[in-house]
């Protein structure tokens, strides 16, 4: 680039760079501001959430608050339940959406547009729009408050099929032709070179999936009746009693923090995976 | 389609079968079976259904609760997807910029895809409490403004909106950010040379460049603040105060499930499935999804 004055230039481009920090530092402060105050406010005495405003450094109650919100509320079995939950539907997406991918790419046989054309149709049924049907399949099968009808009816994916299947489709013919020679079938070939090579795609896929899986709301809170089979997500409502009696604020953050840290974790320490999943699926 | 494929006569359909099942048990027979109960009415005695035809909908399109319901989502809805969106393209903006430092800005800015809806509401609603919320607090001191969400519908609209927003941020941000690293860099130096610079090469070049993402997620968070709310309104406003922050899927399962009027909320799913259904097919008709089925 020809500039007649290189160091105006420079400087300007030094000024609006302190601009681009201090933009994004106040907007990085504010964005990770509720989660700070959260988190303070779980490691005070009710005393000291009830001074407004709270000091805004952490106090000595955290171990105490964690502690008597843990018993409370049964946290071990509630953070479980939603472990379970959102491992068993990312992981559930990503198997069958691969056998169906494989079967639509790899396979010619009768009614492969119509299946296609159902899973596709899954996009336009989120659970709400089908909320009181769909509980009672779930009712006539006997699986209210089970694992079973927390899960199953979450593993559909037309995202997960569409990933797969544009990722096959960019798979060489010659590794078909090479595995036919070897003498090896379908089930063979899908063992042995496609899933080694999906890698990439799964990561992308268990992230953005488990996060979906652990994140719900709707469907497990009416798929489930006991407090024991309670994810942690819907366990927060419980913790905020809705009648005359004030919550205990330090306590509920206290929830707050246990269910958000573990995705919020995987967001961070797969990023780069998720990135790639989130694009990818929605494309 | 690849040329080359495998045959068998059983083992595709053992493939595809599991999907399918799901896709067939838990979508279809449910969403066909809204269809079916939205003409039906429970009996008195809860004992049996009564087929009643389209009295349902009437019900609905004629009742001006329903109606409020439906101006209340689309109040919520696009208060979301305006003020999402529009922080969103800002950050991805600064965050594309080449400075130091990005990973941990982008880092410290897309964690909060991680954060379930409910989980913001419940966050949010204690920065807005009337009595010990920073929020409250702060605007206390700079006006004598009443700011109580507990009895001012415009606050607690405001209060889910915020809500919504920080849990939806990281998602929007990620997407105008990759939009924005696929703009050619040559694009920008042509326009730069051209003497574009700053707002202008922005609204000019880069915003343009930007609208088939756009509209992307205008769809998307549509979308996302009809149907993924609903943990906020039930987790932190539960509706209220009066019906301010009643939006349609809440007003469907409070319906269905707390006054057990199964037909009445049927109607009302099959209400949001048109809606979402024109949703998707006015984002497939134009960003010409990849999706074709040969």
């Amino acid at each position: 680039m020809i500039s007649s004055a290189p160091g105006r230039k420079k400087r300007k481009w030094e000024g609006s760079k302190a601009l681009v920090h201090l933009l994004l530092l106040v907007a990085v402060f504010l964005i990770c501001f509720p989660l700070y105050y959260a988190f303070v406010l779980s490691t005070q005495s009710m005393e000291e959430v009830m001074v407004t405003p709270q000091k805004l450094w952490p106090s000595s109650h955290l171990l105490e608050n964690y502690v008597k919100i843990w018993a409370r509320v049964n946290m071990g079995q509630l953070l479980f339940n939603s472990a379970v939950v959102a491992l068993a539907v990312s992981l559930g997406k990503i198997a069958i959406s691969i056998l169906s991918a494989f079967a639509i790419v790899y396979f010619n046989f009768r009614g492969k547009q119509v299946f296609f054309w159902m899973i596709f149709v899954t996009l336009m049924l989120p659970v709400p729009v089908r909320i009181i049907s769909t509980y009672q399949v779930v009712s006539e099968l006997g699986w209210v408050d089970t694992y079973m009808g927390l899960i199953i009816p979450l593993i559909a994916s037309a995202t997960a099929t569409f990933l797969f299947r544009q990722f096959y489709l960019t798979i060489p013919d010659e590794l078909v032709d090479a595995a036919k020679i070897d003498g090896s079938g379908p089930l063979r070939f899908l063992w042995s070179v496609l899933l080694p090579n999906s890698g990439p795609s799964m990561a992308a896929l268990f992230v953005v999936m488990f996060i979906y899986g652990w994140n719900q709301y709707l469907w497990p809170l009416m798929a489930t009746s006991s407090d024991k089979m309670k994810v942690v997500v819907v366990g927060i409502a419980s913790t905020i009693p809705s009648g005359t009696q004030p919550p205990e604020w330090n306590l509920v953050m206290a929830v707050a923090m246990m269910a958000l840290i573990p995705p919020v974790l995987v967001v961070l320490f797969m990023q780069r995976y998720f990135m790639h999943g989130l694009l990818e699926t929605e494309k | 389609m690849k040329k080359s494929n495998f045959k068998n006569p059983v083992l595709p359909y053992l493939l595809v079968a599991p999907q399918l099942v799901v896709v067939v048990l838990f979508f279809f027979w449910p969403a066909f079976d809204s269809l079916r109960l939205s003409v039906f009415t429970v009996s008195p005695f809860g004992d049996r259904m009564i087929f009643v035809g389209l009295d349902n909908f009437v019900n609905l399109l004629t009742s001006p609760e329903y109606y409020r319901s439906v101006y209340h989502s689309f109040l919520f809805s696009l208060g979301v997807t305006f003020s999402c969106l529009s922080v969103s393209l800002l950050l991805a903006v600064l965050v594309n910029q080449k400075i130091r430092g990005l990973a941990f800005y982008r880092s410290a800015i897309l964690w909060t895809f991680g954060v379930a809806p409910p989980i913001s509401g419940v966050i949010w609603l204690f920065i807005f409490h009337p009595t010990y919320g920073i929020l409250s607090y702060l605007l206390a001191r700079v006006t004598s403004l009443e700011f109580n969400w507990l009895l001012q519908e415009w606050v607690a609209l405001v209060l889910v909106i915020f809500a919504a927003s920080y849990a939806h941020l990281g998602y929007n941000v990620a997407f105008f950010l990759a939009a924005l690293q696929n703009i050619p860099g040559t694009v920008v130096e042509a326009a730069r040379v051209d003497g574009a610079s700053g707002l202008r090469l922005f609204r000019s070049i880069t915003f343009p460049l930007l609208s088939p993402v756009t509209f992307f997620l205008f769809i998307m968070n549509m979308v996302f603040s009809f149907f993924e709310t609903f943990g906020i309104i039930h987790a932190v406003t539960q509706g209220g105060p009066g019906d301010a922050t009643t939006i349609m899927v809440y007003k469907a399962y409070v319906d269905g499930f707390v006054h057990m009027r199964m037909g009445l909320s049927a109607a009302q799913s099959v209400i949001l499935m048109a809606l979402v259904i024109f949703l998707t097919v006015l984002q497939f008709r134009y960003t010409e999804k990849k999706v074709s089925y040969s």
